[in-house]
Formats: C-alpha cells, sequence, structure tokens
C-alpha cells in the first residue's frame, strides 16, 4: 500500500519534484557562493589589523566598517532565515518589484554570508601571523598580504566549513517556501495537498533530500582531498632531502 | 667609507608596563656587520624590529638611509630595502620555494615575471637551494627554510640585511649551512645587522659586537676588544656564561 501510493506519487508527479530539486540546488549554490564573496569580504576586513602606519581617515573606515559588519552578523545570525525571508521579500516588494526567486536568492545569500565571514575571520586567525609580518617586511601592503598570502590559506583551512554551509543551504533552503518558491519543500506540499499521501509525500521528500545532501558531501571531501594533494610536486630527483622523499613516496601511493 | 646607514638616538619602547628600550642610541655605517649580542629580554630583538618599523619606538628618532623612518610616508618602499630574515623562517606555505622569491618582487617592485624569476633563481643558487625549485616549503628542513627565507630577503636587492636569531630554531647540525650562507653576505659588503646567540659565529664575522643588556646599550667594541678585554662586568659576566655554556 506504501509502496505503491510512493509509486504513483514518483509516477505522477515526478517532474514537479524534479523541478524542486532544481530550484532547491538553484538557491543553495548560488547562495553558498555569494555568502561566500560576501564571507570573505567583511570576514578579510574584520581581520585586518591595522598597524601605526595606518591614516586617521583608515582608521576610522575600519572602525565604521567593524561596526556595520557586526551589527549585520549578529542580526542574521540571531535571527531565523524565515522570518528574514517573508520580512525582506515583502519590504522591498513595493519599492523593487522583485521575483520570488531573486528574493529567495538574495535572502541565502546574505544568511550565509553572515556566517561565512565568521568561518572565514577563523580561518584568518589559524594563518600564523609570522607570515604577514614577513609580508610587511618585504614592503608589501596590508592588502596585498591580505589578498595574497593570508586569504589563499584562510579558504583551504577553512573548506570544510565552507563546504558544510552548502549542505546546510541544501536542507535549510526548504525554509524559503514561506515566499512559495518551487524550491523542493513547496512542491512537496502542493503534491501532499493534492493526493492527501502526506506520509508518502514527505517520505519521499526526505529521501529526496538525504540523497542531495549525501552526493553533495561525497563531492566536497573529494575535491577537499584534492585541495590537500595540489602540493606541487615539481621536485627534481637530485633531492636527497629525506623529509621530501618520504612525502613522495607517500604521494605515489596514494596515486594508484 | 664611515657613511652612517642607520642612525638611531635615544629611542624608548614600552610594551605595556615593561619597558624594553630605554633610551638606545645607536649607529651603523655602510658595509659593517655588527651583531647584537646579549640575555633574552634585553631588547635586541625589538631594537631591530624597531629597524624595520614592526614596532614603532614610543620616543626617540631613527634615520636609515638619511631619511627620518618614523615620520616617513611610504612605509612599505622603505620596508622593500631593509631585508629580514626571522627566526621562525616565516616562508609563505601556499607557494612552493620560487614563488616564495618571485610573489613578492612582482607585488613591490612590479617588475617583469621572467626578470623577477630570472633573479629569484639567482639568488636560491647563491644560497644552495636551486634545485630545490620547485618544492613545496613545508618539505624543507629548518635549514633550507632559512636559506629560502635569505634568498627571499635578497631578491629585493636590499640595502640593509636585519636577521633575528636566523639560527636559534635549529637543529644544531644545520646551523653552519645557514651562518656560511650569512658570511658569504658579509663578505660581500652588504651591511648587516645580526642578533644571534652563536658567539662563534658573532667573533668571526662581525665588525662591531653590540652588548644589550636591561634595554641599553652596555658595550660595543671590535670583537676582539669585547671579547679579550671587556670593559664592563655584566658583558664579562654575560660571555663568560656564554662560552662555558658553549663547551
Amino acid at each position: 500500500m506504501f509502496i505503491s501510493n510512493c509509486i504513483e506519487i514518483l509516477n505522477k508527479y515526478g517532474s514537479s519534484l524534479m523541478l524542486g530539486v532544481q530550484t532547491t540546488l538553484i538557491v543553495a549554490l548560488t547562495g553558498t557562493i555569494f555568502g561566500l564573496v560576501l564571507g570573505l569580504i567583511v570576514g578579510g576586513f574584520r581581520a585586518v589589523k591595522l598597524d601605526f602606519t595606518a591614516s586617521p581617515a583608515a582608521r576610522f573606515c575600519k572602525g565604521f566598517f567593524d561596526v556595520l559588519a557586526n551589527v549585520y552578523i549578529t542580526i542574521f545570525r540571531g535571527t531565523p532565515m524565515m522570518v528574514q525571508a517573508v520580512f525582506i521579500y515583502y519590504a522591498l516588494l513595493d519599492i523593487i518589484h522583485w521575483d520570488k526567486l531573486p528574493a529567495a536568492i538574495f535572502v541565502i545569500s546574505i544568511n550565509t554570508g553572515a556566517y561565512m565571514a565568521e568561518i572565514i575571520r577563523s580561518g584568518i586567525q589559524a594563518v600564523d601571523p609570522g607570515q604577514s609580518e614577513a609580508a610587511r617586511s618585504l614592503g608589501m601592503s596590508n592588502a596585498q598580504t591580505m589578498f595574497s598570502i593570508v586569504i589563499p590559506q584562510a579558504v583551504k583551512n577553512a573548506f570544510p566549513a565552507i563546504s558544510n554551509e552548502f549542505v546546510v543551504n541544501i536542507k535549510d533552503s526548504s525554509v524559503l517556501m514561506i515566499i512559495s518558491i518551487t524550491e523542493l519543500m513547496f512542491q512537496a506540499k502542493s503534491i501532499a495537498g493534492s493526493t492527501f499521501h502526506f506520509t508518502e509525500t514527505y517520505f519521499i521528500e526526505a529521501a529526496i533530500y538525504l540523497i542531495l545532501t549525501s552526493v553533495a558531501s561525497l563531492i566536497l571531501n573529494l575535491i577537499e582531498k584534492r585541495m590537500n594533494s595540489t602540493v606541487r610536486l615539481s621536485i627534481p630527483s637530485s633531492v636527497t632531502d629525506t623529509v621530501t622523499v618520504d612525502y613522495m613516496s607517500k604521494k605515489e601511493k596514494s596515486d594508484d | 667609507m664611515t657613511e652612517p646607514i642607520v642612525e638611531i638616538k635615544n629611542i624608548h619602547k614600552s610594551f605595556g608596563p615593561l619597558e624594553v628600550l630605554k633610551g638606545v642610541d645607536f649607529t651603523v655605517n655602510k658595509g659593517e656587520v655588527v651583531c647584537l649580542i646579549g640575555r633574552s629580554g634585553s631588547g635586541k630583538s625589538t631594537l631591530l624590529r624597531c629597524i624595520n618599523l614592526l614596532e614603532k619606538p614610543d620616543s626617540g628618532v631613527i634615520n636609515v638611509f638619511g631619511q627620518d623612518i618614523l615620520h616617513t610616508r611610504n612605509v612599505n618602499a622603505y620596508r622593500a630595502q631593509v631585508g629580514m630574515c626571522f627566526q621562525q623562517f616565516n616562508l609563505f606555505n601556499n607557494m612552493n620555494v620560487l614563488e616564495n622569491c618571485v610573489k613578492p618582487q612582482l607585488k613591490v617592485l612590479h617588475i617583469s615575471k621572467n626578470e623577477a624569476t630570472e633573479k629569484a633563481l639567482k639568488f636560491l643558487d647563491k644560497v644552495g637551494m636551486k634545485k630545490f625549485a620547485g618544492a613545496d616549503v613545508r618539505t624543507l628542513s629548518g635549514g633550507q627554510k632559512q636559506r629560502v627565507a635569505i634568498a627571499r630577503a635578497l631578491c629585493m636587492s636590499p640595502k640593509l640585511m636585519l636577521f633575528d636569531e636566523p639560527t636559534s630554531a635549529l637543529d644544531p647540525e644545520m646551523v653552519g649551512e645557514v651562518l656560511s650562507v650569512m658570511k658569504e653576505l658579509a663578505n660581500e659588503g652588504l651591511t648587516m645587522i645580526i642578533v644571534t646567540h652563536e658567539m662563534n659565529f658573532a667573533r668571526d664575522v662581525s665588525d662591531r659586537i653590540v652588548f644589550m643588556d636591561q634595554g641599553k646599550i652596555e658595550e660595543q667594541g671590535s670583537p676582539d676588544q669585547l671579547f679579550n678585554t671587556p670593559k664592563s662586568e655584566r658583558t664579562r659576566s654575560f660571555l663568560n656564561a656564554s662560552i662555558a655554556n658553549a663547551r
């Protein structure tokens, strides 16, 4: 009975479920990417430490920015995304008359950005400050040091937390059904409403979410592994250093 | 010949309640190799870091290359002329050996990549690290890392090199390879200020040795004079202790 109902729903409503999956993935992926960019900007600026060489104007801007960033992070981490979605969507609807999908992407992006800012900031703090000092001693500016030395390492350090945000977004985008975008939760709710097979429909929905998050985790783990092994191995064979030799033999094994 | 490159007058520096430099006057002439010695906490490293503006003195004057660096507008351009090597090497972990030497040149000197690479390979060759150009810096030994750090600093064509305990974090068997590179630089006439605990090296390579104690310069002079006929009782007891430890 249960299984036959499930099969019936899949047959009849397969295409609308697929639309839900598509919308969910679009919202989660773009939201994570925009959120990451936002987080890099906010987290990067927050982590900048001005030394005595900074001008008073720079100091003022930095102080002003820090206050803004704090307010932003506090608000968006301290309220539910569902509330943010309805509030922002309706508050701006009269002004910019936007569609629901861009609104949903906007909301999930700035929500993710607040979390990303903190992730990036802790990633930056984990980079040994001696490297920044060395960069400054070579004549590199604060910004050059941040963008060519610190942030690449911070992003790599924080990659597990960053990719976790994507998995979280796949699930949490379900609350955006409150502004009626055609993501998976919204589609499932419509199907359940027209078939009255609530258990079966939501069971299918849960299974789809589980598949999406599992596959996403798997892919992200592979990327993470690959990132950690992209140590350039153009070391000439004349190298006799034992540390390097050990490292190379390990690397060859893992390539098999 | 005695053209002063670094002139420091009466600098003071405190970290909170702790006064680290208590009025230091210090001059280094062009081509001179000066070693700063003294106990931990005597202010040697702070003095060195003030010269590169990694610390700002609370008061006093620092003139380098005839320029008042405490009031200079372009700190980055100034720092590019002063090379610095650190105890912990501080290589950029997101780059390989060659990129460590090339990237700062591209960012600061605005020269072409080919030119920067050529220069980097030249200095890596000089420190004996050319064959490791493509290696990940995390796979190197301490001595190798410090030699790369020296090459990286040399790529900026510094007029003055600062060394902050360059061998203190190294295993004993690696100290020699770094010191021999530094000795070569000293022989070429590069102006160098070296904070070190290697008494034999200091004696061997310096034109002048400065002994610091409790935030002040206690005594300075030629290696022979300082090691053989120290005037101050404190200098004598420090040297005796250091030499006893070395044995």
